[in-house]
């Protein structure tokens, strides 16, 4: 750093929770002048994306465990690699699982796998260049600011403007197509283009992962394109895992930070935010110790920050009401494994365990699971996205045993989600396709959203902090006036995966927090 | 009607094929600019959904669409249809009954209607005053566009750039937080709207019903918001919102149109099915009937939906092969049923004892969103709901001509049910005369709960299912709106993208059911709009209005 790079205005900063978000903005702050305090609440930084021991020697990533849309720009800037972040796999392939070791794999635009019928095969390259194509117009706009819209302010219109022409320039046939589907449900657009029902059930998963939605609910294509927007080493689409885990992310980033000469302090919970004037002079931890800065920034999620961290008598009552109905009702579970060997699942060669395994049979399987959570329930036919991660990271588990992480959905935030019932229903699903997999458990855990709930404090459990809609998006993320970092209190920021553009550990809000404040690198 | 005029096979310059009030409006403000226009109809009567027939005897049935509030009073007004003999009487009020014996009543005078809902949320009684201000908020913005084509986002002709930035300026007026909520009210579920205001489920239950009407989505299906406000943007006599019924069913506005029309010199044929629309040189030539005549004329208007226009009564060979797949995809799975009864005399419902006033307005008998959300699960399996909503009326109270003195006729329109059936695991089969009685018994079943001596009342029951829906009235799937009311099949999604303003892809052919923008409900919108467009195409003088704002 030198002082040419300063910032004008730079000053001092809290960060209020250590998450990648907060480990991100720091880095960016820290490089531009400014003096960066992170205050986090866990004894661990890194928020959920973290890595975990949860039997003795085995370790796995306690929430996502795929890299898909990790900012690249914030990979090269803050240069990650040499801080440690490796991938211990890049571009995994999809496995779809069916009935008796019926199978398919999915890679970049091509299956493979019995029961394929060419016209299907076809369809899928135009598909996924379709969808790839489309999913840039969304994750064009990840490192804006989002534009404010009937603001009349000519940055905001210059914004939007982009945004039409982004749109515009996919030709009229592209654009017709996207003005239709972008808002549509991933059934009837699978419905209308394959016929292979394991290949619609896998390619529906995409559009329902980590959200409170069916494959007929309307706005999963959306979800889906968000998903596929991300790139791995310059390869869109593609999905990696970590080594060590996605707590790999965080102590890359952490190590970062440090070099910068950042202070993160731990154990450090924030009461309240200080608010003076209708501006932000620090943050207050619940010991009562005041941190005074000239710039708060909250990567807590958006009922947190506003409704606890600020509070209510410093908002207007519609700015209340707006965060209070922001939707974040957390589906995910997570199971781990500790197992005493490779699983043989039907059908697949023992290579084959390495990649991304999904368990979504058919639409009418994904859209059944989903119909419990609407009621509280949790799926009686679960779907999953399994990983054993220890095939290509050997750190993971003791030499020759292997961890399994699968996202499991759906299981509802709230009363019906400690139900232990529900763990012995994901074994059975997960049976089904590893027959002898039960006897291989050495130790095993099921999270639910209500344990990320308080392991993490993200209300709601859910991954993204705010459910990733069309009306929690761009200029209404978490909410209209407070879509562009800026809390409506001045000097106070908002930061996290309940900003735009969302979760899926990108970093990008991080990012953009930092470029809005330090006004630099435009 | 069924002696027409059938003087002449030649020298129209217009065929409407399909009697419905949007090919009746359609034919008529063609009419007026001074086309010769000739309606052909396949039933012998006309009116395709907004019907009265007499199917028992003595008794009127609406026996499709029932009640009016979304026919555009600017058409009403413009085709002189109280001259031709139609009164819509509004009527108010609705109640939901619970099942633990009580009810939740809404009536016309606000005030009775806030302290009803204190009665089961103070809370939710304070924020219904909120929640009508933005619904109507969002009611007086769409309505403007209801008699307005839309642009084409994807072109660059004046008409449309025009257009587009007309909607560009209305929108910026909103300003940011109106705004974000339009962009809600058009994603979000209806579900999740009533959460942001109400906390009983009672009075939830109540405002959801009217977000699935017609539509094969659930209650937590995010796009039921619109639905909702499709419901809601309507008017009878200025007063939005409201309801009313046709004096003497909706036939009444089928015949008041037709009226209009023949005053104006229109001819309208009956048992007159089209077989083909004729093409010659990539133009129609006219429409070959069924019955192995020709009708001739440049101009052909199809009121049928647009799955039926393109797949049934065209030659694929000359359609564009993209074109036809796009009208294969577009959705217009059914989802409603309905019963029409003849009632000896009024059914009681004992909870409403000492109101009896009740009955004259909607009667419902789901209480929660579960509840509601559970009878779409069933139609998602392939089988009409087991605990259905039903939007329950007796229009006889309104207007006695319906039925003999001290007899009523009820209208029971039913959600969900599924125009194919799943039977032991297979998908997609047909209905059967047994499966519809077995769905007909499920609903008067339901009925009876709440009125124990309803079942002893009924002398007559037509029993409608999807398949009834298409086979007499031609609606494909049975869809009540002539396709689904989501985001991709809105305004210039409207039925297709690219041919959302009424021009079919063939020359001379033009499209103006409810498959086309703004939509269905007896609006009689996209009728006017596309002979708008007709008489654009034609440099005629304009006969349509267009939308203003009357308030």
């Amino acid at each position: 750093m030198t002082d040419q790079n300063k910032a004008p205005n730079a000053g001092k900063v809290v960060i209020i929770g250590a998450g990648h978000n907060g480990l991100v903005c720091a880095a960016y702050l820290a490089k531009a002048g400014f003096e960066v305090n992170i205050l986090e609440a866990r004894h661990e930084v890194g928020g959920a994306a973290a890595s975990h021991e949860f039997a003795p020697g085995y370790r796995v990533s306690s929430t996502g465990h795929l890299l898909y849309r990790l900012d690249e720009q914030v990979i090269k800037d803050l240069d990650l690699a040499s801080h440690g972040l490796e991938m211990a796999a890049s571009d995994l392939p999809t496995v779809a699982l069916g009935s008796e070791g019926r199978h398919l794999k999915i890679h970049d635009d091509r299956i493979t796998g019995e029961d394929v019928s060419r016209e299907d095969r076809n369809a899928f390259m135009a598909y996924r260049e379709r969808m790839l194509r489309f999913a840039r117009i969304i994750s064009g706009l990840d490192d804006k600011i989002p534009p404010r819209i009937a603001s009349g302010e000519r940055a905001d219109n210059i914004g939007l403007g982009r945004l039409a022409w982004s749109i515009r320039r996919l030709g009229k046939k592209d654009m017709r197509e996207f003005l239709r589907i972008a808002g549509i449900n991933i059934y009837d657009v699978l419905e209308e283009r394959f016929e292979n029902e394991l290949l619609k059930g896998a390619l529906s998963l995409d559009g329902v992962l980590g959200t409170h939605l069916g494959p007929r609910s309307n706005n999963s294509v959306f979800t889906a394109l968000h998903r596929l927007g991300g790139s791995v080493n310059g390869k869109q689409g593609a999905v990696a895992i970590p080594r060590g885990g996605m707590g790999a992310v965080s102590e890359a980033l952490v190590k970062a930070v440090e070099a910068l000469g950042v202070s993160i302090l731990t154990g450090a919970e924030v009461g309240h935010v200080e608010i003076e004037n209708g501006k932000a002079t620090g943050a207050t931890l619940v010991t009562g110790e005041i941190m005074p800065a000239d710039y708060v920034i909250s990567c807590a999620d958006p009922k947190t920050t506003f409704l606890k961290l600020i509070g209510p008598r410093q908002l207007d009552a519609g700015m209340v009401r707006k965060v209070s109905n922001v939707r974040q009702k957390g589906n995910a579970a997570k199971l781990h494994l500790a197992l005493d060997g490779l699983p043989k699942f039907t059908g697949l060669e023992a290579a084959q365990a390495g990649h991304r395994l999904v368990v979504a049979p058919d639409l009418e399987y994904v859209e059944r699971a989903f119909n419990h959570v609407k009621y509280g329930e949790h799926s009686a036919h679960p779907v999953m996205e399994i990983t054993i991660p220890s095939v290509h990271d050997a750190s993971l588990a003791p030499e020759g045993k292997h961890v399994l992480s699968a996202i499991v959905q759906y299981a509802p935030y709230g009363p019906g989600s400690d139900s232990a019932g529900f763990e012995a229903q994901v074994m059975e699903t997960l049976a089904r396709y590893a027959p002898g997999i039960r006897e291989q458990v050495v130790a095993s855990e099921l999270l639910t959203p209500n344990h990320f709930e308080d392991r993490f404090g993200n209300i709601g459990g859910h991954w993204h902090h705010a459910e990733l809609a069309l009306d929690q998006f761009l200029m209404l993320r978490p909410v209209a006036g407070a879509a562009q970092y800026a809390a409506p209190v001045d000097g106070l920021y908002l930061c996290g995966a309940g900003c735009h553009p969302g979760g899926g550990v990108s970093g990008q809000a991080g990012r953009n927090v930092a470029q809005l404040i330090s006004g630099l690198d435009k | 009607m069924n002696n027409s005029r059938t003087n002449s096979n030649g020298g129209y310059d217009a065929i409407v094929i399909g009697a419905g009030h949007n090919g009746l409006a359609n034919a008529a403000f063609l009419a007026k600019a001074g086309l010769r226009v000739v309606i052909v109809e396949k039933n012998p009567w006309i009116g395709g959904a907004s019907v009265s027939r007499e199917l028992h005897e003595g008794w009127i049935y609406s026996n499709c669409s029932y009640v009016c509030s979304l026919l555009r009073p600017e058409i009403y007004r413009a085709l002189e249809l109280a001259k031709y003999g139609l009164q819509v009487v509004p009527y108010g009020g609705s109640v939901t009954f619970t099942q633990d014996g009580n009810y939740f009543g809404s009536y016309v005078d606000e005030d009775v209607s806030r302290r009803e809902m204190a009665r089961f949320s103070e809370r939710d009684a304070d924020a219904s005053l909120r929640y009508h201000a933005d619904i109507m908020r969002q009611c007086r913005f769409i309505r403007q566009f209801l008699l307005r084509t839309a642009p084409d986002p994807t072109s660059l002709k004046p008409f449309d750039v025009k257009e587009m930035m007309h909607l560009g300026r209305e929108f910026w007026k909103l300003g940011e937080d109106t705004l974000g909520d339009l962009i809600r009210f058009y994603t979000m579920s209806i579900s999740d709207y009533l959460d942001e205001y109400f906390e009983h489920p009672v009075i939830k239950a109540a405002y959801a019903g009217s977000g699935i009407i017609g539509s094969a989505l659930g209650v937590m299906s995010p796009g039921t918001a619109y639905v909702l406000l499709h419901h809601a943007m309507g008017e009878v006599d200025g007063s939005i919102g409201s309801w009313g019924f046709a004096r003497g069913g909706m036939g009444a506005i089928a015949k008041a149109m037709a009226g209009c029309f023949e005053a104006h010199g229109g001819e309208i044929r009956t048992d007159a099915g089209v077989e083909q629309i004729i093409v010659k040189g990539g133009k129609v030539t006219g429409v070959a009937l069924e019955n192995g005549d020709e009708v001739h004329a440049p101009l052909v208007v199809s009121n049928l939906d647009v799955k039926r226009t393109f797949l049934q009564v065209m030659d694929e060979k000359d359609l564009d092969a993209e074109f036809v797949t796009k009208v294969r995809n577009f959705k217009i799975r059914g989802s409603s049923g309905k019963l029409n009864i003849a009632l000896d005399g009024l059914p009681e419902f004992p909870a409403l004892r000492g109101n009896p006033e009740m009955i004259r307005g909607d009667m419902h008998f789901i209480d929660s969103i579960e509840r509601l959300e559970r009878a779409y699960d069933d139609w998602k399996d392939g089988s009409w709901s087991k605990d259905p909503y039903v939007d329950l009326l007796i229009p006889t109270l309104t207007d006695p001509t319906m039925a003999p003195p001290g007899k009523h006729f009820m209208s029971v329109f039913v959600q969900y049910v599924p125009p194919k059936l799943t039977k032991n695991g297979v998908k997609g089969c047909d209905w059967t005369d047994e499966d519809r009685d077995a769905f007909g018994e499920t609903v008067i079943n339901q009925i009876s709960k709440y009125s124990p001596n309803f079942r002893d009342l009924i002398l007559h029951a037509e029993v409608r299912t999807p398949r009834e829906l298409e086979a007499e009235v031609g609606l494909t799937e049975g869809n009540i709106f002539q396709g689904e009311l989501t985001l991709d099949q809105l305004l210039f999604n409207r039925p297709i993208p690219g041919y959302a303003q009424y021009r079919g892809p063939v020359k001379g052919l033009y499209m103006c059911g409810s498959s086309n923008h703004p939509g269905g409900g007896v609006m009689a919108a996209p009728g006017a709009n596309a002979a708008r467009e007709i008489l654009r195409d034609l440099r005629k003088p304009n006969t349509v209005p267009e939308g203003w704002l009357d308030d």
